[in-house]
């Protein structure tokens, strides 16, 4: 009785402080939906043209402005064109080496096309700019639907993979952060110490700080994943329980991980240089803004055991494709195994004062 | 548990504290080396010591916090080995250094340390008596220095303990606050607790305890009450004398044993900066000391006498000032 109610003080007393964090409840908060909206309307894909396009003035205004029409007519190619005086070579160059511009065309028959084929950019314009002359040209084809279908379908957009690898690295920073941070600061202001003299229960007073990160899992997932369905149009196909499971499972891992990455740290600069130690390979290797697949192929089986990507690999599977827990059981197995390590190793070498 | 009852300890026969043969090592340093301590209760018992004599290690041993090299400790009849919990149970605690957690009101911070303990007190009675009534819902950010160490004092108090550990409880108070914080500790023993104290202030020995021990090197030098101690000193007071800028030269020219051979002088402490007599007979060793500087042409700034206090207790067994750093 005594010490479920000590149990009950030290969750509200952590919720309270993190409450009493302005700092905290904007990194853990807002920031990652600033970042979810920042980096989800940059790559769209909406709006984003494929190329900028300038079609240069010449002797013959006509021909000039029939190729603008040509060009920004609705063909399935997504252009930016514009018309702008002929100026001379140099100058031309300099537009397109600056970024400015990524075709230029002057009119003639053919068109002559100005590019720098060495750019991602240039050569795609290249190609978006022949390909609407052709689909123009007199006598040609309409574009038929099936050829031009682009990749516009929910899921399977950047925004879509991008926002459950956010949603992945929050679960991740906070947990660690939260849990090893106020840790370490216990402990340097010897707080821990003035508790142990007490009867509270060493248990009672870690398993507080994970279930007051429960509290705010639920705030912090919700914010994010409900910005990304009902903002960016993320489609959100789990099952909400399943969803469930494994997102609490991500936080006891991380919980787990972030104790014991700061159990012996005396100081905060210790804790924190420690946490970025550990954390910053995973904000690069596990598929957060790029999948990792795009790292060498012997490595894939290494880099899929790493906390951070398993997490990842499941948020994607369950939003994105509504796959079941069944499915994603590699994964949390994986999870799991890490936070019974973590646990373990915390709780071994776990330093109270 | 009524409200106001005492500190409430079972017909305890023996100790409040027992600790023998006591030693505890950092490596190399032998923090604490073969002390012995008896707290009878319902005593307080004052633990005077200069820096590093291991006052704080001895209390951290007894709190539990640390594990002797060598010794037996027995806390309330129990040891931290067998009945950890139970000892915890009964103490209440004031570590030298502790901070809370900021961002809590002192109320807050209460009820989670009440929450600990089986026994719990009022917590509207432990604001009252650390005077923090009207402070409830501040945040521990927003106290004072004393304040704040008066909530610590409450904290300790929380769970009605029978012993009370404070480790240097007043250290960088003003006076009045220090004041305050000693009313809370005296209220506490009028109840019949025990409490022992680590104090570098020879007025806050002299209120707080009824016994001190003298601790120096990690060995106890000297114990008793604070009257029994100064009367071991076998003075009848301590002349202090400076002389005037022309003449310590000369003055440093006299030696020991011109000062021993002086009728009534029992001992002596000449440094850079302390020239100081332990006296048996201070009329006669005045007017002697008079004529040895007269005879020498010494002339004096200076010249006074008080009768002996703690704090020459406390040098004449250490050679220590009490507070020297």
């Amino acid at each position: 009785m005594a010490d479920r109610s000590a149990l009950f003080e030290l969750v509200r007393v952590r919720v309270l402080l993190f409450l009493r964090e302005p700092e905290a409840l904007f990194w853990v908060f807002v920031f990652p939906v600033i970042m979810a909206a920042a980096l989800g309307f940059a790559f769209s894909g909406e709006t984003a043209p494929i190329a900028k396009v300038r079609v240069l003035d010449g002797p013959d205004p006509s021909a000039a402005a029939s190729l603008l029409r040509r060009l920004g007519a609705d063909h399935g190619v997504n252009l930016e064109v514009e018309i702008a005086p002929f100026a001379d070579e140099v100058a031309m160059r300099r537009e397109i080496s600056s970024g400015r511009v990524d075709v230029l065309v002057l009119p003639g028959d053919p068109p002559r096309l100005v590019f720098d084929g060495q750019r991602p950019e240039g050569a795609a314009g290249r190609t978006a700019v022949e390909l609407a002359l052709a689909r123009t040209a007199p006598g040609a084809e309409p574009a038929g639907e099936a050829e031009l279908a682009p990749m516009r379908e929910r899921g399977s957009r950047y925004v879509d993979f991008l926002l459950p690898g956010l949603l992945g690295l929050n679960l991740m920073s906070t947990g660690m952060w939260v849990i090893g941070f106020a840790l370490a600061d216990l402990r340097q202001r010897k707080v821990l110490k003035r508790l142990l003299v007490t009867p509270m229960r060493r248990s009672s007073f870690l398993l507080s700080f994970l279930l007051a990160r429960l509290v705010f899992l639920v705030l912090e997932v919700a914010a994010l994943v409900l910005f990304g369905v009902f903002v960016l149009d993320v489609p959100f196909r789990a099952n909400p329980f399943d969803f469930a499971v494994l997102s609490l499972l991500a936080a006891f891992t991380f919980a787990g991980l972030g104790l014991a990455v700061t159990a012996r740290a005396q100081t905060l600069q210790g804790a924190s240089g420690l946490l970025n130690f550990a954390m910053l390979p995973m904000w690069l290797l596990c598929g957060v803004f790029f999948s990792y697949e795009r790292f060498p192929e012997a490595l894939h089986p290494y880099l899929k055991l790493i906390p951070l990507s398993a997490l990842n690999d499941a948020l994607r599977a369950t939003m994105l494709e509504g796959r079941d827990l069944f499915a994603i059981l590699p994964e949390l197995g994986i999870l799991a195994a890490w936070a019974a390590g973590a646990f373990a190793v915390a709780l071994t070498i776990f330093r109270w004062r | 548990m009524g409200a106001g009852s005492t500190a409430g300890i079972p017909a305890n026969t023996g100790a409040a504290v027992r600790v023998t043969g006591l030693v505890v090592r950092y490596g190399a340093l032998t923090a604490v080396d073969g002390l012995d301590l008896e707290v009878r209760p319902g005593i307080c018992l004052g633990i005077l010591g200069p820096n590093g004599a291991g006052k704080t290690t001895t209390i951290e041993v007894l709190e539990g916090l640390r594990d002797p090299d060598a010794g037996e400790v027995e806390v309330l009849g129990r040891t931290w080995h067998k009945d950890a919990q139970g000892i915890r149970e009964r103490i209440g605690v004031q570590l030298q250094e502790t901070d809370l957690q900021r961002k809590l009101t002192v109320f807050e911070t209460l009820r989670l340390f009440q929450s600990f303990y089986r026994k719990r007190r009022d917590l509207g009675e432990i604001l009252e008596r650390v005077g923090l009534t009207e402070k409830k819902n501040a945040r521990i950010d927003d106290l004072s220095g004393g304040q704040r160490q008066r909530l610590t004092l409450g904290c300790a108090l929380v769970n009605y303990p029978e012993l009370l550990f404070l480790d240097e409880p007043t250290t960088g108070l003003d006076p009045q606050a220090r004041r305050r914080v000693w009313e809370i500790v005296e209220e506490f023993k009028r109840e019949g607790g025990t409490a022992l104290l680590t104090t570098h202030y020879m007025e806050e020995a002299e209120r707080l305890a009824d016994e001190l021990v003298v601790v120096d090197r990690g060995r106890v030098v000297a114990r008793g009450t604070p009257g029994e101690l100064i009367s071991a000193l076998g003075a009848q007071s301590i002349v202090r004398y400076a002389p005037r800028s022309g003449s310590e030269v000369a003055a440093a020219r006299l030696l020991e044993a011109d000062f021993l051979a002086l009728p009534g002088v029992s001992s002596l402490r000449v440094g850079a900066d302390v020239r100081e007599l332990v006296v048996s007979d201070t009329q006669a060793a005045v007017s002697a000391l008079l004529q040895l500087f007269d005879s020498r042409g010494i002339l004096l700034e200076d010249l006074s006498t008080h009768r002996p206090t703690l704090e020459d207790v406390f040098v004449s067994l250490t050679g220590k000032q009490l507070r020297d750093g």
